[in-house]
């Protein structure tokens, strides 16, 4: 620059393509000879529920009465062939993530707040805890690849079954938990040595196919004398097959995690670089269902970046039954939490940022083994924070619903809805705001 | 014993039979017919129950099965005694792929041969196989014992864990991280009672056998290995 301030070279320019974190990533690549691991969900800007609008009431619609007009927000889910379908009193749940990758308190603060409002938890990789079936009124118990702990005493236990083929973070990956967080009581559960490296199957172990995956599922439904619905979760990446052949499989409820899926413990680029958008997967999924006739007779529970109130209406609206929250779930725990950016400095982190699950070391006290971590949490202030949130969830969806006339928050349609952006028309297969222009369909006028 | 003929009683009311023995302690028993190759037979048991079935049947018979003995004259398919607990589970003929899969407990006896992946990811189940073994057997294998006494496939024990395996006779590759081990007399009075339980006798000697089990190079990621990934 020169003394009267004007310039006489272009001033310091960063490269749109080499950015900060690509030149970063490089330098560390370069510096390791190893990918990058890490958890919580994709961090990069892709169509998502802000892109959508809801249109609300007007002439030709009228809305509902807020605080005085009822809007039902109750759920049921497994119609299709449990004897025992799942009764939920909101349509939002609590993800699958496993006693190893959170601490036992946490888990236990997932349960607290869940039952506050009347919803289920999931495990996870690693089988299921007493403490985890005795603080959750509802639980669904996963089968995954790994079948780390699975046993039929468990599975008995269960109000729902849950087939993992893949989760929206890694379709087509396993799971990992590395050695730092496998204390002696998860080395117990997964009938492993203590300190070494879990990397789960990617596939399981006894099926191949979804030909297999039908056998397999009667084989579940004979184990529990058919009383649990039985989910099957995805990984979105070609949603319109994948969820057909799950109702072909068998399946009561279809479980579609988009790749703002969060997870414990994946390389970097898989997370960032494989599978589809949640935003992108909805619209294909509740297609296959309708051309099926099976949309609402078969559930759908969309995960994957979901808040706030507005994503769980927006997932509703789209044709989901229910939604579910993981990174959501942990950050109203306390992850991430402003009063630890301290901490989290020290570990190379900061508040709002924090993602190396992995490495066990989380100053919240949820995403580690360490006792002297973990026990900083407080599972009953923690479930507690979780059930405020998912009240939030609730009211919002709710307030959103009867701003739509709706009387129940299932009723909420994509007629509501109005597109942002030309890629999230397409995508939600809403109209443009302000036309009737659908991208790929021909106008339908008004 | 019971006669149940699979051609007239519906498989569920048969398993549920079964499921209604647990927390009971009379040993009942049970001649199953025409199982014709049906899935899940006898599957989910927890109770000392003997289901002896006179034909072949199809994916996860003796599935999880706890305290209950199941013998299956004739062969069975994918998954046989999947997630077995304890008890027995023995097939007089061939076993498809993934026979004793993530096994916890108890023992599976194949006659014949198993196809590939038996005992994928045994977490502790005893599994003896008279015949050969196909591809990626043991492949994850955490805990129990495999013995086999004919051949073993390709990959044999792939990314092993802590699981010990046996074979007689020749294995055609090994998998990563899997290796043979010397055979301690400690090992061979293992695989003597693992023999004497399956009730295979001394013709059988336990010094035709190799042992292979895990290398440990792989538990912990090693930019070293990278070739092994």
């Amino acid at each position: 620059m020169s003394r009267d301030g004007r310039w006489i070279h272009s001033p310091p320019r960063p490269s749109a393509t080499f950015d900060e974190y690509a030149i970063a990533e490089i330098q560390r690549a370069a510096a390791t000879g190893i990918y990058d691991i890490r958890g919580f969900g994709a961090k990069r800007k892709v169509p998502h529920f802000d892109d959508l609008l809801f249109l609300g009431a007007s002439m030709t619609r009228y809305p509902l009465e807020g605080y005085r007009e009822k809007c039902a927000t109750d759920v049921v889910l497994g119609t299709r062939f449990a004897k025992k379908p799942i009764h939920l009193k909101v349509p939002i749940t609590i993800a699958g993530m496993s006693f190893g990758s959170l601490s036992g308190p946490a888990k236990e603060a997932l349960g607290r707040g869940a039952n506050a409002v009347g919803t289920s938890t999931t495990t996870g990789d690693g089988g299921m805890t007493p403490e985890e079936r005795g603080h959750s009124k509802i639980l669904v118990y996963q089968v995954l690849p790994s079948r780390y702990g699975m046993n039929p005493d468990d599975l008995r236990k269960a109000d729902a079954l849950e087939v993992v083929v893949g989760q929206g973070a890694k379709p087509g990956g396993g799971g990992m938990l590395l050695g730092q967080k496998i204390s002696d009581r998860v080395a117990e559960m997964r009938t492993l040595p203590k300190g070494i490296d879990q990397r789960s199957a990617c596939r399981h172990p006894d099926w191949t196919g979804c030909d297999d995956l039908e056998i397999k599922i009667g084989e579940l439904r004979e184990l529990t004398d058919w009383q649990v619905p039985i989910y099957i979760k995805v990984g979105a990446s070609r949603p319109y097959y994948d969820t057909a052949l799950a109702v072909k499989s068998g399946a009561d409820v279809v479980v579609l995690d988009g790749m703002q899926g969060g997870t414990a413990a994946t390389q970097e680029v898989f997370i960032e670089h494989v599978g589809i958008p949640t935003l992108a997967a909805i619209r294909p999924a509740v297609q296959a269902l309708q051309d099926l006739d099976m949309h609402r007779k078969v559930q759908l529970i969309v995960s994957g970046g979901i808040r706030t109130g507005a994503d769980v209406a927006k997932a509703l609206a789209l044709g989901a039954d229910a939604v579910s929250v993981g990174t959501g779930a942990l950050i109203a725990l306390g992850d991430n939490a402003p009063h630890l950016d301290e901490e989290y400095e020290k570990i190379g982190s900061k508040a709002g940022c924090y993602d190396d699950y992995h490495e066990g070391n989380d100053p919240a006290g949820i995403t580690t083994q360490n006792p002297e971590l973990y026990k900083r949490f407080d599972p009953v202030e923690g479930g507690r924070r979780l059930a405020n949130y998912l009240s939030v969830l609730t009211l919002e969806t709710q307030t959103i619903a009867r701003a739509c006339g709706k009387s129940h928050v299932n009723h909420l349609e994509p007629e509501d809805l109005a597109a942002l952006t030309v890629e999230s028309a397409a995508m939600a297969q809403v109209p443009l705001a302000g036309t009737s222009w659908i991208p790929g369909k021909s106008n339908g006028g008004f | 014993m019971d006669v149940v003929d699979l051609e007239k009683t519906p498989l569920r009311d048969f398993n549920q039979a079964l499921h209604d023995l647990a927390g009971k302690s009379d040993e009942a028993s049970f001649q199953v017919l025409n199982p014709r190759g049906k899935h899940a037979v006898a599957s989910g048991i927890d109770a000392p129950a003997y289901v002896e079935i006179e034909g072949s049947v199809g994916y996860y018979c003796g599935s999880m099965n706890k305290q209950a003995t199941v013998v299956v004259n004739g062969s069975a398919g994918v998954g046989l005694a999947e997630n077995i607990m304890s008890g027995i589970v023995h097939v007089k003929g061939d076993a498809s792929s993934s026979a004793g899969a993530t096994g916890i407990g108890g023992m599976v006896v194949i006659d014949g041969n198993a196809s590939s992946r038996c005992g994928i990811s045994n977490r502790g189940a005893d599994i003896i196989v008279k015949g050969n073994v196909g591809h990626m057997s043991a492949f994850m294998a955490q805990a129990g014992n495999l013995v086999v006494l004919g051949d073993a496939g390709e990959a044999f024990g792939d990314s092993l864990y802590e699981a010990k395996l046996f074979v007689r006779g020749n294995v055609k590759s090994l998998g990563a991280d899997c290796v043979e081990k010397e055979m301690k007399d400690k090992h061979k009075k293992l695989l003597r009672e693992l023999l004497d339980k399956a009730g295979i006798g001394p013709e059988v000697d336990v010094s035709e056998f190799k042992r292979y089990g895990s290398a440990r190079q792989l538990y912990n990621f090693k930019i070293d290995n990278l070739e092994a990934y």
